[in-house]
């Protein structure tokens, strides 16, 4: 038997891949392709503190290999999700994890308070990252003080998992993963998306509306997996790893980085599959190559 | 009604080439077609093309049931679309539906649709839809110039058709929403159906509220998933940002700030 299953900080993930914030719905919208259960786990859409109608269309470019995004965390607020969503998800076969985003140090602190209360949920994904709002979001991930400071005020009303996702828009990510740490992380995430634009030239005009937006996709997987590696070395908490994961290969390149953990996001656009041919395609390499357990993978890069 | 989306390869059957800028797809299923409704569409995967990341949406322009085959009635733009019209017969093309909502039942008999370019495409289907339910629509159709005048036929089977050209070769010259027909005092539609270019979409939503007719619209912003998940298409509504690929692409006009 091939063993599969990955404990990050005390959490069992029947397998390492999950699928990415914001690129997943809640997974309800998925359940006509697949049972959700198949997967380790499901990160769902950014919950903040109160309704956000997020940014003006348009939102979107097709960019070469990938897209950007300015949707700008669109969301009912944390109450309605605790209300509404959460009684229709909390049955899933598989672990929901939360994004909790916000503007404020404050509201950050109350969104996970809140989620903090709800039983099938075992840990939060901490949003420092978001380059689509004009306040908080972005700039809390990319100053090392302030990314310990939201960490540290989260962490002390957070009892479960604190997974805190880091954002690339920085010179020095390890910098950032270790105030992260020092302010009370238990698992990382990396990447978010990446700072881009596009250009009309025949209109001579921004594509977005917001001008620039956050860049995912192929595009931004060698940058994905050369911080994953970075980070893993650098920290002793665990990485969970994204950035233009398309297929089992892509994965498996993640984990031998270092990361316990992978995401798939824009590729759930394309194939709405994606994410469970990934397990497949993860339990056909491991026993291609004769490996019994995909802990054997986690950052067995050779280097030598 | 939930209708359970799938994605699957279907088969090329035919590819039609209408003029130099329009073509008409028929693919085939492997199995029995879910139902579908005039409005809805389709997510498309184009192989091969490396500057085409995402699917591509178009709408269902025709359904056969019995034959398993669905038609699309594509405008070549880019990329994308010039690598879908050199499609052959035989070829699998990877196919995300049926996505959207629907274009409504109306409940009066006099029934306009209103098709300016590629915006024609759900046109046809929901004409033969309102037939089998006994109403026949009147079709107002805009085409670039005569070349790109098309399936005319096939709309006069289900109702009394007008066409517009930008050049005049045909038909009445001008836009869509200069058609003689809308140019009277009291128009005889209870109801207007309208797909095509934003500008064209507005002009024809002025026309319907200034005459009070009841009037849905059928919008075509850009997607990334087209099922709900990416929150990149939206639309300002009555009810905030809402999903044109989820909530829409149909929306009365009552419900958009757009009069
Ligand atoms: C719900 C829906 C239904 C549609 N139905 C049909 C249909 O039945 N037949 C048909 O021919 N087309 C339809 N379209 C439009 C079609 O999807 C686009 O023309 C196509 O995706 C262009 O792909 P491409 O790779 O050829 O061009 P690209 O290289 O992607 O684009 C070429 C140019 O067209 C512009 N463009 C691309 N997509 C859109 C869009 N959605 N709206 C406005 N401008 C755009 C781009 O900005 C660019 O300037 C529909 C779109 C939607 C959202
Ligand atoms: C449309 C869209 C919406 C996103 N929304 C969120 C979000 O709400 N919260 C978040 O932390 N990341 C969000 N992301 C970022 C993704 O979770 C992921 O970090 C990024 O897309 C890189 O992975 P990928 O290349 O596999 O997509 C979003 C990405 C996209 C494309
Ligand atoms: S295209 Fe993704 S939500 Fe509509």
């Amino acid at each position: 038997m091939t063993n599969l299953s990955v404990n990050i900080a005390g959490i069992t993930f029947k397998n390492p891949v999950t699928t990415a914030s914001g690129t997943f719905g809640y997974g309800e919208e998925f359940r006509d392709f697949f049972d959700p259960g198949k997967l380790g786990g499901i990160f769902v859409k950014a919950v903040t503190g109160s309704n956000r109608e997020g940014n003006a269309y348009p939102r979107m470019a097709e960019t070469a290999s990938g897209m950007l995004n300015s949707v700008g965390l669109q969301n009912k607020g944390v109450d309605h999700f605790v209300r509404e969503i959460y009684p229709r998800i909390k049955d899933f076969d598989t672990h929901i994890i939360v994004n909790v985003s916000g503007s404020t140090i404050e509201e950050y602190v109350r969104v996970a308070e809140q989620i903090n209360e709800l039983q099938n949920i075992p840990a939060i994904e901490l949003n420092i990252s978001c380059p689509n709002v004009k306040q908080g979001g972005m700039a809390f991930g990319t100053i090392p003080e302030m990314s310990e400071e939201v960490t540290r005020a989260v962490r002390n009303v957070y009892k479960k998992v604190l997974m805190v996702k880091l954002s690339p828009n920085v010179t020095s990510i390890t910098e950032i993963a270790k105030a992260v740490t020092d302010g009370g992380a238990d698992v990382l995430t990396l990447i978010n998306t990446l700072l881009g634009m596009a250009i009309d030239a025949e209109r001579q005009r921004p594509i977005l509306s917001t001008i620039t937006g956050g860049l995912s996709g192929p595009a931004i997987k060698p940058i994905a997996l050369r911080m994953v590696w970075q980070v893993h070395k650098a920290v002793k908490i665990p990485v969970i790893g994204l950035g233009g994961i398309m297929n089992a290969t892509d994965a498996i390149e993640f984990l031998l980085a270092g990361a316990s953990a992978i995401q798939v996001g824009t590729a759930n656009f394309i194939d709405p599959m994606a994410s469970v041919n990934i397990v497949e395609g993860l339990k056909a390499y491991l026993q291609k190559n004769h490996i019994a357990d995909v802990n054997d993978l986690i950052g067995a890069l050779k280097t030598d | 009604m939930e209708i359970k989306k799938t994605v699957q390869d279907l088969t090329v059957a035919r590819n039609i080439s209408l003029n130099n800028r329009h073509f008409l797809l028929d693919l085939i299923a492997p199995e029995p077609l879910p139902l579908m409704l005039p409005g809805q569409f389709v997510q498309v995967l184009v192989n091969d093309s490396p500057t085409t990341f995402l699917r591509r949406p178009f709408s269902i322009h025709q359904v056969d049931y019995p034959r398993k085959s669905i038609r699309l009635l594509v405008q070549i733009k880019g990329d994308g679309t010039r690598h879908l019209s050199s499609l052959r017969e035989g070829e699998a093309l990877n196919v995300l539906y049926p996505l959207g909502n629907s274009f409504s039942l109306p409940s009066v008999k006099n029934v306009l649709l209103i098709g300016g370019g590629c915006g024609v495409a759900p046109l046809l289907f929901l004409a033969q839809f309102l037939n089998q339910n006994r109403i026949r629509p009147t079709i107002l159709v805009g085409f670039r110039t005569k070349e790109e005048v098309s399936e005319i036929e096939a709309y006069s089977a289900f109702g009394d058709v007008f066409i517009t050209t930008d050049d005049g070769t045909e038909g009445e010259h001008g836009l869509v929403p200069d058609h003689s027909i809308l140019q009277k005092e009291r128009l005889p539609f209870e109801k207007i159906y309208c797909c095509g270019p934003d500008a064209m979409m507005k002009a024809v939503a002025r026309l319907a509220a200034l005459h009070k007719i009841d009037c849905e619209v059928s919008l075509e912003n850009t997607m990334a998933c087209g099922f709900g998940v990416c929150l990149c298409c939206v639309t300002p509504t009555d009810r905030g940002n809402e999903r044109v690929c989820v909530e829409g692409p149909v929306f009365n006009i009552k419900r958009l700030d757009w009069i």
